[in-house]
């Protein structure tokens, strides 16, 4: 970020002209107003997220079921309850596999059309516009939205499969398990390969374009500029977006939620949404924080994976 | 890096009056081809829920038979405004991602200031801070505050919504302010402040209205995380007339037997359109505020 390598001297101390205590009154004086017009922000980012944690990691160590009346320190019990009790695990191998397939379709896809938009070409602000438009809407939309293509009698999905006698034709999609996140990573990339898209073709316009003319010159095949030119000038974007997909994908939980409640049965649970399902069916708040918990550590180690694996620092997208 | 965007954007295009060879013809059909199916497959659902959504709930239990638009009705749109009442949850939406956006461009604005033109100690703390809670998964902090929001009487409420809300906006809002600030030249302020004008008045009169542009970009992308919510509304709003727009969906004509999907499909058009107007004005916009600071 710019902001934190632009260290200046305030506007208000003028040290070469103001003798040396003054100087220090005036750089005093910044510094508090700096601090009081910071704080408001650090403490609402605190209240809602150094809060929940601590809370998370207190009750995690609890009994807190509002259905029991069992009460107390409980130790580990709650992290043994993960590995025990046959949800957990699935559920974190379910989000897994889910992370890994959607962000590499995502960001494949991305990086087709981002490539596709950086040529010029007449109507590009518009096809823009229209690949853009699914990332804007709202999850529940894009949910809704593929679970109308999906659904059996009208929608488009086995409608087309009927006319061009294909298989799968009378599929319930959303009631057998690969069916089921097939459903789910359709519509998950529908919604955020535009987002990849964007943030590439941003990337890709920082390229200068005199790197590419030097390159033709020198006689490089196309694939060998891309390989050897645009990806690693890429590689910034590449890490933003990555980073942000990648645990955004860890945490799915409206698509999931709308189209499947983790179902048929739990084949399509995901860790959000057992973690949502521990506060508010379950009222377990011990176990519930104890889901809360390895969510935030799985989330600092995928940012810490990528601020290592790309070795640049990451800023805000 | 939005400037750099702008005059990529802008570059003229080169002339192509060179002759097109046959591989060269097929490769220009080819990307064009490409072209088509990215535009299809982004907005082919939308036509598909706007079809459904104009359908009566007979036509649409009868399945589908055509994929062009049949007889049209609108009474699917106004059973949801009439016997759904789905313009209560519309509001509600306005009025949270509103005040959310408020809230954020306020807060936003002033630790963007200090962040960008004070000497405050400690600067890489408090951005890798904010920086973290961009990445704080939303799920972590549902449980603690429906806790707590149970003790205060925040539950059910809009401002316990719109608190928990900012964890959307604040991250990205603050690296935007503080990164707009900081390239307004000093000169300005500096200009005011030997006036004699307060630092928190310079910022006010001289500062924000030049950085305008950059809080309206910052305004809108809060707008839109916020018209998005699902998870925080579906935790802490109880009753139905407080739900928002997004959890009025999910539960319109909820019964144990049938879904409907004429109310829902209405009702997704219906929350989708502000967004679509938003991006076809705004587009650029939103488009450099979600990727400025990414890149050095």
């Amino acid at each position: 970020m710019a902001a934190d390598q632009q260290a200046v001297a305030p506007p208000g101390s003028r040290r070469t002209r103001a003798g040396r205590g003054n100087a220090q009154t005036l750089l005093a004086s910044d510094r508090r107003f700096g601090y009081m017009i910071i704080a408001p922000l650090l403490i609402v980012l605190l209240v809602i997220t150094a809060y929940p944690l601590i809370y998370n990691i207190y009750n995690s160590f609890q009994h807190d079921n509002l259905l029991s009346f069992q009460r107390g320190f409980a130790g580990l019990a709650n992290y043994a309850e993960l590995f025990t009790n046959n949800q957990f695990l699935p559920a974190l191998e379910h989000t897994l596999g889910f992370t890994v397939v959607s962000v590499v379709i995502e960001t494949l896809i991305g990086l087709g059309i981002a490539l596709a938009l950086n040529k010029k070409f007449r109507g590009r602000g518009l096809v823009r516009a229209a690949v853009f438009i699914p990332w804007a809407v709202p999850t529940v939309v894009s949910a809704e939205l593929w679970r109308t293509m999906f659904d059996p009698q009208q929608g488009f999905v086995n409608f087309v499969l009927t006319k061009l006698h294909l298989p799968l034709a009378t599929t319930t999609w959303l009631d057998s398990t690969w069916t089921a996140w097939a459903a789910i990573l359709v519509a998950d990339a529908w919604r955020n390969t535009p987002f990849i898209a964007i943030v590439l073709l941003a990337g890709l316009q920082v390229i200068p374009s005199d790197i590419y003319e030097a390159a033709k010159i020198d006689g490089a095949n196309a694939w060998n500029t891309f390989r050897r030119l645009t990806l690693p000038l890429l590689k910034p974007a590449l890490m933003v977006a990555l980073l942000f997909r990648t645990i955004q994908s860890f945490m799915v939980f409206d698509v999931v939620y709308i189209m499947t409640s983790g179902g048929p049965g739990t084949s399509t649970n995901v860790l959000a949404y057992l973690n949502w399902k521990a506060f508010f069916t379950l009222f377990d708040y011990g176990y519930g924080g104890a889901v809360s918990v390895s969510l935030v550590i799985i989330a600092l180690l995928i940012a810490g994976v990528y601020v290592r694996l790309f070795r640049v620092e990451p800023a805000a997208a | 890096m939005s400037a750099a965007t702008e005059v990529a954007l802008r570059a003229p295009r080169k002339s192509q009056a060179r002759a097109l060879t046959p591989g060269k013809l097929a490769r220009k059909t080819g990307f064009f081809l490409l072209l088509a199916i990215f535009v299809i497959v982004s907005l082919f659902p939308f036509y598909w829920i706007v079809d459904t959504s104009l359908k009566t709930p007979q036509e649409i239990d009868a399945g589908t038979t055509s994929l062009l638009p049949g007889h049209v009705t609108f009474s699917n749109y106004i059973d949801d405004f009439t016997q759904q009442d789905f313009i209560r949850p519309l509001l509600n939406s306005v009025l949270v991602a509103g005040c959310t956006t408020i809230v954020t461009v306020l807060l936003a604005a002033l630790a963007g200031y200090a962040l960008a033109r004070t000497e405050i100690r400690l600067k890489p703390v408090w951005l890798g801070f904010i920086l973290l809670a961009n990445f704080f998964p939303v799920i972590a902090i549902v449980g603690p505050l429906f806790r707590i929001y149970v003790h205060i009487g925040l539950l059910d409420s809009y401002p316990g919504l719109i608190i928990a809300d900012l964890i959307y906006t604040l991250p990205l809002a603050t690296f935007l302010m503080s990164s707009y600030f900081s390239q307004i030249p000093k000169s300005l302020e500096e200009a005011a402040l030997v006036d004699g004008s307060t630092r928190l008045r310079t910022l006010r009169k001289i500062i924000i209205p030049v950085a305008l542009p950059g809080v309206f970009t910052t305004a809108i992308l809060a707008f839109m995380f916020t018209w998005n919510d699902f998870i925080l509304t579906l935790s802490f709003m109880t009753s139905p007339s407080r739900y928002l727009a997004t959890q009025a969906i999910v539960s319109l004509g909820q019964s144990p037997y049938a879904i409907y999907y004429n109310l829902i499909d209405a009702a997704v058009v219906i929350i989708s359109v502000p967004i679509a107007v938003l991006v076809l004005f705004a587009q650029r916009r939103i488009v450099s505020g979600l990727t400025a600071g990414s890149f050095r």
